[in-house]
């Protein structure tokens, strides 16, 4: 086959078969054309697929009807990645590794193309849950605190809070006792700690990643917050009580918005009240975090190429070569 | 990770066996010259000298290596000190009028300073109770009479009180209030004024009855304190500064404030003297300033000595310090560069000898001691051997040397000799030799350079306790600068009268900024060192016995690289001067290196087996091999977004300080014109200056804005491509099989660049290597993943050990590495330390100190710490100094936490900055602008001060009950209170009358013991550092393609089935 100034298409399949052609960018034709040529190539004419496309920013995004099919051969620069799953499959989303919010977009989008034939609720398995900033040992913190987990999951938003010193009244046995506190003083408008509306201004913080701040200096927990910054837990002394979470004795995992009662949140949607967060799951979220943000080492990588003068010789193996597309 | 605890755990044996208690407490001791000292006092019996600080402190020195000290329990002023003479007492006079008696005591053959009694006078009757005496008003000046046992005090309200010395009481009835003595004073005398403060009490030197006093006024009084009466009274006009008695108490010499000096005879005649027999003013005619201190010394050889300060003309002078020395017809003015605090001479004082024949002078000044010898014609300058004024220019930085090699330390000193030759005309040593040293001979030799602004470098001997200066390196002559200050210094010269002679070398303004040191590096088996400056300079000087005169290789290096769109903002790169320059023998430059842009350099590192020196700036850091004078790498680590960098924000912030320094030298150069200016220019300039000083000691922390921004460090921060640290390092970076040079440098962000080096071996028993050139690749690029800068990187062998310095290992002066077992390399951050596996860079042990403690890696050192119990133990532990001002030791590579100490206050930033630890766990730090502290971690290794002084009192059994007992030195004698031991009352309790502290001693703030790590916390951080291999991004380049694709796999575990949809 001789290509000319087309594009070329890799496809995959199940395990690692792939199969190559060209298209021409200008003419691309019907995608009913295209979706028979698929099936046709991969002798998978006997069951339901979909399929799929990455994007320039990596999304995976559906090829379903004549539009999309378009505008997938035309972006294409000259590769286009195709990706067919099995209908029940892509469904039931067991193709989802990871768990980065992207990914998950892209199936739904996948999913919201085939017809509603499924009525069954399928719950995805709980890797597919994108970990977010949660109130976390409900069971272990005296209610009037709130230990508070702040997660920064591939998300740009800053931090985004301030804190400071001031006052604190603790009740001792001789009575009320002015003692020198740590303050959550500003929050930044759409910085994480705002969107989460688990953190409020005036909270006083008690312990950071479960080292108490009694003691230390504004200067010190600023330190300690910012080290632990990639996985920030914070116990908080809110300062409005009035929306505590009451303990009861609910099963482990409820995760319902709780009703007003008992453990309302006002405000922003509520989160999730995950009760005994385990500490594995922290640590091992902390090592996820450079994986899934990624954008550090192409990124260096790149940089590093520019370079001639450090006569790098790229590793054989490379990332490039690492995934199981191959290009025709 | 089983494996690594048990190695980890037999590592430790040593210090896991000691009991908390017997940990080593922090030792400390002080180099330098004491900071803003306030007072003087001179024994002239034991030869021993005594300066009081303005933040309390006493310190007595002796003989070199000879030195006790002492710190008031609250930080004031010591205004005056007097010595008991030949009884090693002291008595101390602070601004808020308490009395302190000090005496040297001998613990175990040690002798050591003691306060032993306190008195405060009452000062209001209506406050202290019915118990006070008389309103006692400020004390203005003390004479101990002298027999010694009483002291008289002249207050502000004219009253004279007499005071028993042994106990600190008041001896009441013997008080001379002014009343008394104006009824022998003439009607017309008295005209209703008061006499004015006592100015001045002085003894007479045979007759311990007769005391000299002087009123403000100008009324001077003979009182015979045995007949209770006025002897003699001379009706001074003019406002009095001092007084002196002759030898032969015929004549008194009194000092005024209009600049003149007065001379009275005393005759026998009981009638008032109305004037003097001379009185001069000698800078007039026009307005002087006031003498402050005069003194007369007679002498065999005919003649007398009149040395007193100040009195210079008001207008055109009236801002220098001078001391002014008269004998017959010799007049010179000494021009010193700081303000002038007291003056002694040293001569005889035994009342048989009829002569004072002054041998020296001692001056004390505010930033330096100058000792002049007046038996010599010329009044020629002595060395001093210690009290060396360190901030002569201001440091910059500082290194320490280690063992210095016996022949190494001999051409330095050689070379220094010839720098200054010792005066041979002059037959006086130093004069102050009280005491003995009992310390011994230091078992190494330790040197310690320091950097200054003037581009010096400075060589001292740190061996002892008495900091002695070796050797000084001048990298000025190298450039050329824009202010050619000889030519200034010529001309005032010309300038005959007064006849000023400039004395001292305290010079604290640079000629030019960019000449000032960053760092420095010695080999000390080689010679060679590289000396780096604030214009991006690197300088590799070797030491040389003969000097030549040769020209210096430049070479400049552009950091930038391709880098566009970056403007310099800063300044200028300086400009060599080209051809052959003269160089005396010492250090004589080889090689320049100019990095452009010229920022400051900010790390630089020396190999000098590879001849390859490698540097740093905020810009990039380049590799030069100066054996073939090329450069070998230039690497720039600028962030794209990273614009502060190069504008040069570091010349922004100095902007100030250059300014006024350049409005200083403008008014040198007035004065060197002979202009006259406006008197008041130079004394508000000094005002600035001192509110410039205020300003960069830290101690307004309320006025820091109290909210702090929690934010992760980002990759865009400012100055993120600052680089860090350099290290030189054999190890292993490509495989686990072969080992080579390697180079490493951290940045201010985070990340590890590991270059393989391609050295061209050396021949057998060749020195140098054959004319090939130097390679260098890219191996590894660790980003930490917390961002944090990178504080230190180093390398440990197969048993978990520092890798040696150049030279060490192949001259058989250290063990050789371990090259069978597997390297690691130890990564320290401003958050953390880690330990990583090489050749594939993954984790192996971190500690967390940030997230643990909150405070901050600010300089860490891999120290050897041998043991107290066993001979020849030793092991190597990472001593690490945090911005909180504590020292924390781990060990290595474990990362245990093994001990810490609180050390330095956490509000002295320029201390904690200017910290540099030697090999062998002691460390420096600067406590003033002038003074180092050394401490010792080392339980082995401690460097203190052991003397003995012999003194000739009786103590008296009855003396200990009154006694207040401080535990001997170990408070920081610079008036640091948190870290002052409370004093321990013995089993008499002290008497409340005497004793001004409370009765019951409060525990201490902050002790000085080690504060020992309960196991429990610490094996949960042994457990913590199994969790995050992965939190690196390793980045390997150059590894074989299996090591490679490990490392990969590694770091891309959980994308490799993400792959499956999601193509890259």
């Amino acid at each position: 086959k001789i290509l000319h100034k087309t594009d070329v298409v890799g496809f995959t399949c199940f395990g690692a078969e792939f199969r190559r052609f060209s298209l021409d960018r200008h003419k691309p034709g019907k995608f009913e054309d295209f979706y028979k040529l698929v099936v046709h190539t991969h002798h998978i004419s006997n069951s339901d697929v979909t399929i799929g496309y990455a994007d320039v920013h990596g999304d995976l995004l559906p090829i379903n009807n004549d539009d999309n099919f378009c505008k997938a051969v035309s972006s294409a620069n000259p590769l286009l990645r195709v990706f067919i799953q099995k209908r029940e499959e892509a469904e039931r989303g067991s193709l989802g590794a990871g768990s980065l919010c992207r990914r998950r977009r892209a199936l739904g989008a996948l999913r919201d193309e085939g017809p509603r034939r499924r009525a069954h609720l399928d719950i995805g398995l709980p890797r597919d849950f994108r970990p977010v900033s949660s109130i976390i040992d409900v069971d272990l913190v005296p209610e009037t605190h709130r230990r508070v987990r702040l997660h920064r999951h591939g998300c740009e938003k800053p931090l985004g809070f301030y804190i400071r010193d001031g006052a604190s009244v603790r009740v001792t046995p001789h009575g009320l006792e002015k003692v020198p506190g740590i303050f959550i003083s500003r929050m930044v408008p759409g910085g994480l700690a705002e969107s989460t509306g688990l953190l409020a201004v005036n909270d006083e913080v008690l312990e950071v990643n479960g080292i108490e701040v009694a003691g230390k200096t504004l200067d010190q927990v600023t330190d300690m917050m910012i080290a632990n910054s990639h996985n920030l837990i914070v116990t908080v002394k809110p300062a409005n009580q009035r929306n505590n979470v009451v303990r009861g004795g609910r099963a482990l995992g409820s995760s319902g918005p709780p009703s007003d009662g008992t453990a309302g949140f006002v405000g922003p949607p509520a989160p999730r009240v995950l009760q005994n967060f385990h500490p594995d799951e922290a640590e091992s979220d902390e090592d996820n975090d450079v994986v899934i943000e990624g954008t550090l080492e192409p990124r260096l990588l790149s940089s590093l190429r520019a370079d001639p003068r450090h006569s790098l010789a790229l590793p054989p193996g490379g990332v490039e070569e690492h995934g199981p597309a191959v290009t025709l | 990770m089983g494996k690594l605890r048990r190695r980890g755990a037999r590592e430790l044996g040593a210090w896991e066996c000691l009991p908390p208690a017997a940990l080593p407490s922090l030792q400390t001791v002080e180099h330098g010259f004491p900071n803003q000292p306030s007072a003087l006092a001179f024994d002239p019996e034991l030869r021993i000298m005594a300066i009081g600080t303005r933040s309390g402190a006493v310190k007595i020195y002796g003989a070199p290596g000879v030195e006790f000290t002492g710190l008031h329990r609250d930080a004031a002023t010591v205004t005056q000190m007097h010595f008991l003479t030949g009884q090693g007492r002291l008595l101390s006079l602070l601004d808020d009028s308490s009395l302190h008696l000090w005496e040297i005591v001998h613990h175990n053959g040690c002798a050591h300073l003691e306060e032993a009694l306190s008195f405060q006078l009452p000062s209001r009757p209506g406050f202290d109770g019915a118990s006070a005496p008389l309103s006692l008003t400020r004390v203005t000046v003390v004479l101990l009479v002298a027999a010694g046992d009483i002291a008289a005090l002249g207050t502000e309200g004219s009253s004279v009180f007499f005071l028993d010395v042994t106990t600190l009481t008041l001896l009441e009835g013997q008080t001379l209030a002014p009343g008394e003595v104006l009824r022998s004073v003439p009607d017309d005398y008295r005209c209703g004024k008061a006499l004015g403060p006592v100015e001045s009490l002085q003894g007479h030197l045979r007759d311990p009855t007769k005391i000299l006093i002087g009123y403000s006024r100008g009324l001077l009084v003979i009182w015979n304190q045995a007949s209770q009466c006025v002897d003699h009274i001379f009706l001074g006009n003019q406002q009095l500064e001092s007084l002196c008695w002759g030898r032969d108490s015929s004549t008194v010499v009194s000092s005024h404030s209009d600049g003149s000096y007065a001379v009275w005879s005393v005759d026998a005649g009981s009638s008032p003297t109305l004037q003097p027999t001379v009185a001069t003013t000698p800078y007039g005619p026009f307005p002087c300033k006031a003498i402050n201190k005069i003194l007369w010394r007679n002498c065999e050889s005919g003649g007398h000595f009149i040395i007193f300060s100040g009195g210079m003309p008001r207008a055109s002078y009236g801002d220098r310090h001078c001391v002014s020395v008269l004998r017959a017809e010799t007049l010179v003015t000494l021009d010193f560069t700081s303000r002038i605090i007291d003056f002694f001479t040293v001569h005889s004082t035994r009342p048989e000898d009829e002569f004072d024949d002054p041998q020296a002078l001692a001056v004390l000044l505010e930033e330096e001691l100058v000792v002049l010898d007046l038996q010599t014609p010329g009044w020629p300058a002595v060395p001093a051997p210690y009290l060396a004024p360190l901030h002569s220019s201001a440091i910059t930085c500082s290194a320490h040397v280690a063992s210095v090699p016996a022949k190494l330390w001999a051409r330095i000193v050689s070379a220094g000799e010839q720098q200054s030759p010792q005066p041979v005309s002059s037959a006086l040593s130093w004069p102050i030799t009280g005491g003995r040293n009992l310390a011994q001979e230091p078992s190494q030799r330790g040197l310690l350079l320091t950097g200054h602004e003037d581009g010096t470098v400075r060589f001292w001997d740190a061996s002892g306790v008495a900091l002695r200066p070796l050797y000084k390196l001048s990298t000025a002559g190298l450039f050329q600068t824009d202010c050619e200050h000889a030519d200034s210094l010529a001309q005032a010269a010309e300038d005959d009268w007064p006849p000023f002679r400039k004395v001292g070398c305290f010079d604290p303004y640079s000629d030019d900024p960019r000449l000032g040191v960053q760092k420095v590096a010695l080999c000390k088996y080689t010679a060679q060192m590289v000396v780096a400056g604030t214009a991006g300079q690197v300088l590799v000087l070797e030491l040389s016995d003969v000097p030549v005169e040769q020209a210096v290789s430049v070479a400049i290096i552009d950091l930038l690289q391709d880098r566009e769109g970056f403007t310099w903002k800063g300044h200028e790169r300086l400009s060599p001067r080209t051809g052959p320059l003269p160089w005396p023998a010492g250090f004589q430059p080889r090689v320049l290196v100019q990095c452009l842009p010229p920022a400051a350099v900010t790390a630089v590192t020396l190999h000098t087996e590879w001849s390859l020196v490698a540097f740093g700036t905020s810009h990039g850091f380049g590799l030069f091999d100066y054996q073939r004078k090329s450069p070998v790498l230039a690497r720039c680590t600028l962030h794209p977004n990273d614009s502060l960098a190069m504008e040069g924000p570091l010349s922004r912030v100095k902007s100030l300080k250059k300014s006024l320094r350049q409005s200083f030298r403008r008014i040198r150069k007035s004065r060197v014109s002979g202009k006259k200016r406006a008197a008041n220019a130079s004394s508000k300039l000094q005002e600035a200056n001192a509110q410039l000083a205020e300003q960069a000691c830290p101690h307004d922390v309320e006025m820091t804005p109290v909210q702090r921004r929690i934010e992760p460090r980002s990759a865009d921060d400012s100055l993120s491509g600052v680089v860090r640290c350099l290290y030189f390092a054999d190890t292993f970076l490509r495989d686990g099989a072969h080992h080579g040079p390697t180079m490493w440098a951290g940045t201010n962000s985070g990340s590890v660049f590991a270059y393989a080096l391609e050295v061209p071996a050396a021949a057998v028993g060749g020195e140098k290597r054959p004319e090939q050139a130097v390679e260098a690749v890219l191996g590894k690029e660790v980003q930490l993943m917390h961002r944090a800068p990178v504080v230190a990187i180093a390398v440990l062998d197969g048993r978990g050990r520092p890798l040696p310095e150049p030279y060490e290992a192949s001259r058989d002066l250290a063990q050789a590495p371990d090259m069978q077992g597997g390297h690691a390399v130890l990564i320290a951050s401003e958050e953390q330390f880690k330990v990583f596996t090489l050749p594939k860079v993954s984790a192996k042990t971190k500690f967390k100190l940030t997230a643990h403690e909150g405070c901050r890696v600010r300089k860490v050192a891999l120290a050897t710490f041998a043991s107290v119990a066993c001979e020849d133990y030793a092991e190597t532990c990472l001593a690490c100094l945090t911005n909180l001002g504590d020292v924390h030791v781990f060990s290595v590579p474990g990362l245990r936490p093994q001990v810490h100490y609180s050390c330095i206050r956490k509000e002295d930033i320029s201390g904690i900055a200017s910290c540099v630890f030697t090999r062998h766990g002691q460390g420096f730090y600067l406590i003033s602008p002038s003074e180092f502290e050394r401490f010792s971690l080392s339980a082995r290794n401690i460097t203190e001060p052991l003397c003995s002084l012999d003194i000739n009192w009786p103590r008296d059994a009855t003396q200990a009950s009154y006694r207040i007992r401080e535990s001997p030195k170990l408070s920081q004698a610079n008036g640091t209170p948190s870290i002052l031991l409370a004093p321990q009352s013995l089993d008499g309790s002290p008497d409340p009358a005497h004793s001004k502290g409370p009765d019951t001693p409060e525990p201490p703030e902050a002790a000085l013991s080690p504060m020992s790590i309960d196991s429990a916390t610490s094996a949960d951080t042994t457990l913590d550092t199994t969790g995050d291999v992965t939190v690196e991004d390793v980045k390997d380049f150059l590894g074989s393609s299996e090591e490679s694709e490990k490392n990969l796999r590694n770091l891309a575990e959980d994308e490799a089935h993400a792959c499956a949809i999601l193509i890259k």
